[in-house]
């Protein structure tokens, strides 16, 4: 199967990633290769075969339902960009048509 | 200062015991290794010299007593494990300032036996590749030859312990991430039984695949560090409750008897002459030794790397959703709405590879995609397992060549994502089907290491060391040294 750039660019929206339109090209070409090579496992016959999801006997993993110690916000906090009083900061979200943040 | 870099780890404990050397002097040695050698070998991101040095200060205070064997000794962590306030980036510009609050279970087992963590070690991004030539940071080269890859995606690993700055490291592995570089390199890389090491803390890649294991210079290391790092975790639910043997319990038993499989999809025309010949002579070897080896079939064995890349990528699609610019990492600087945070931080924080995979893994998780692509891969997975499975019923172990050729050239690969997909087509039915899986060296080819994968059954590593082990007696691959060693002991 050829795939389009149609539709890698749309895989690239859901997948919240956006591309050039040489990066595209590229991709598109590259995926197709590779979506090429998926398409041999037409020939395996998989007729009543359940998948295999998860490879461990576990099934249902449960713990006893016991309060933990969280993370100490201030930690958390360490790694993020931008914080202020405890809070995340982010970009404002929305468009005031004035160019936004 | 004696050289210690060629030394077993019961070599390095025994001096450690009798005080010839303390733990500072040997991490301070170990740090002189590195910066004598990193401009060639590139196999370090992060160094974490003045801990490790306070951590060896401690340790030489306490005392090293003779069953603490792993005490004092320098480990190298890949750097895509998390370790409390150290850097920690998975090769990824998405992480290239992140410093986790927690550390890794296998950090805690390591911290418990009183190692050293002396870095972080170079990989491909996010552990996707075969080459660490996805790295963010840096290329790592091979230890026998700095124009070849190290393989991947534990290249710095790999390197860093061949090349003798350390003497152990861990790695992960999704595809063949430890035994392929362990190949590479000429020491021994084992993938554990899927489960037998806890995963938290583990960047995850691809979960139902990815596994944390030991790369050594000789097999009885191995199973030293692979002892100190297994266990049921309760943080990973998929961690197993199986017992822990003493995996040095069994080496140097004979291995008469031994019912050995040699497949033959694993000796087909992909895989080149001499690396042929070297697992031939390797079958040979385990004959003399009292075992038998039979040539036996694994059908679905080929259709492995289109079924893992379906799965690996569908899983790290959405294991990288996470990455998004808001709560750690990196965030793109132009953005305006939140939308354009998410998008923006996504297309430059990760690379060509990353990227690939997730498109991979979106569009075959994608409406009208998923029964062709991902729900066939999972039957297909099903088939590879049950080839394993027939054969476990008949042979103790499978043995075959890790890697179809020995290293190749830094850029021959890069840009054909399908030729580099498929050098990995030995090891990855392994992580298919959750088996454990090791490379130890067993010949060269143009003077360069080829590995012998081991395969065994479920919880079975202590029959694969057993083997290993025999080999590595009756053999001296592990014996001959790289140029950048030889020069050292000089």
């Amino acid at each position: 199967m050829a795939i389009r750039e149609e539709q890698v660019d749309h895989v690239a929206k859901l997948a919240k990633l956006s591309f050039s339109e040489d990066e595209l090209h590229q991709f598109t070409e590259q995926l197709g290769e590779i979506i090429d090579m998926f398409e041999t496992l037409e020939e395996v016959d998989t007729t009543d075969v359940a998948l295999t999801s998860n490879i461990t006997d576990e099934i249902n993993v449960i713990r006893e339902d016991k309060a933990v110690k969280g993370t100490s916000r201030d930690a958390l906090m360490k790694n993020a960009p931008e914080s202020e009083n405890g809070f995340i900061k982010v970009p404002a979200i929305i468009d005031d048509k004035e160019g936004g943040a | 200062m004696a050289n210690f870099y060629d030394k077993s780890l019961e070599e390095l404990h025994d001096l450690l015991v009798s005080k010839e050397i303390t733990a500072v002097e040997l991490i301070q040695e170990t740090f002189d290794r590195i910066n004598e050698t990193e401009s060639a070998i590139d196999s370090f991101i992060t160094l974490n010299e003045e801990k490790a040095l306070a951590m060896a200060k401690a340790i030489d205070e306490k005392g090293i007593t003779e069953e603490n064997i792993l005490a004092g000794i320098p480990i190298g962590i890949k750097d895509n494990i998390v370790t409390k306030d150290l850097l920690t980036t998975a090769a990824s510009k998405m992480l290239y300032n992140f410093e986790p609050i927690y550390d890794a279970t296998v950090m805690e087992k390591v911290y418990q036996s009183d190692m050293i963590a002396v870095g972080k070690l170079n990989m491909d991004e996010f552990a996707m590749g075969g080459s660490t030539e996805n790295s963010y940071f840096k290329e790592t080269k091979n230890a026998w030859d700095q124009t070849k890859v190290p393989g991947g995606s534990s290249g710095g690993s790999a390197a860093a312990v061949a090349s003798g700055q350390i003497p152990l490291s861990l790695g992960s592995d999704t595809g063949g991430s430890i035994r392929q570089p362990a190949a590479f390199n000429g020491i021994v890389g084992m993938k554990p039984t899927y489960g037998r090491v806890s995963r938290f803390g583990l960047i995850a890649f691809g979960s139902s695949l990815d596994q944390i294991g030991p790369l050594t210079r000789s097999v009885k290391d191995n199973a030293l560090a692979l002892n100190a790092i297994s266990g049921f975790d309760p943080k990973d639910s998929t961690s197993s409750g199986s017992s822990v043997p003493d995996f040095t319990a069994n080496l140097g038993d004979d291995i008469k008897g031994m019912k050995i499989a040699l497949p033959k999809e694993y000796l087909d025309k992909g895989v080149n002459a001499e690396v042929k010949d070297a697992v031939l002579k390797a079958a040979d070897t385990f004959r003399s030794l009292g075992a038998t080896v039979e040539e036996v079939s694994l059908p679905h064995s080929k259709h492995g790397v289109a079924v893992y890349y379906i799965i690996a990528s569908s899983e790290a699609s959405s294991n990288l959703q996470r990455f998004d610019g808001i709560r750690y990492g990196y965030r793109s600087e132009n953005a305006a709405t939140l939308e354009d945070v998410y998008v923006n931080t996504r297309s430059e924080g990760f690379g060509d590879e990353v990227k690939r995979r997730i498109m991979l893994g979106t569009f075959s998780l994608s409406a009208g995609y998923f029964d062709a692509y991902f729900k066939k891969a999972a039957q297909v997975r099903t088939l590879i397992r049950e080839d394993f499975k027939k054969v476990f019923a008949d042979y103790d172990l499978i043995i075959g060549p890790t890697t179809p050729t020995v290293a190749y050239g830094i850029g021959e690969k890069i840009d054909d994502p399908v030729t580099m997909y498929t050098s990995d087509i030995l090891t990855i039915p392994v992580n298919l089907a959750g088996l454990p899986g090791m490379s130890i060296p067993c010949g060269f080819s143009n003077d360069l290491p080829v590995g012998l994968q081991l395969i065994g059954n479920h919880f079975a590593e202590d029959t694969m060391y057993k083997a290993a082990y025999s080999f590595e007696q009756v053999t001296d691959f592990h014996a001959k040294k790289p140029e950048i060693l030889k020069g050292a002991n000089k």
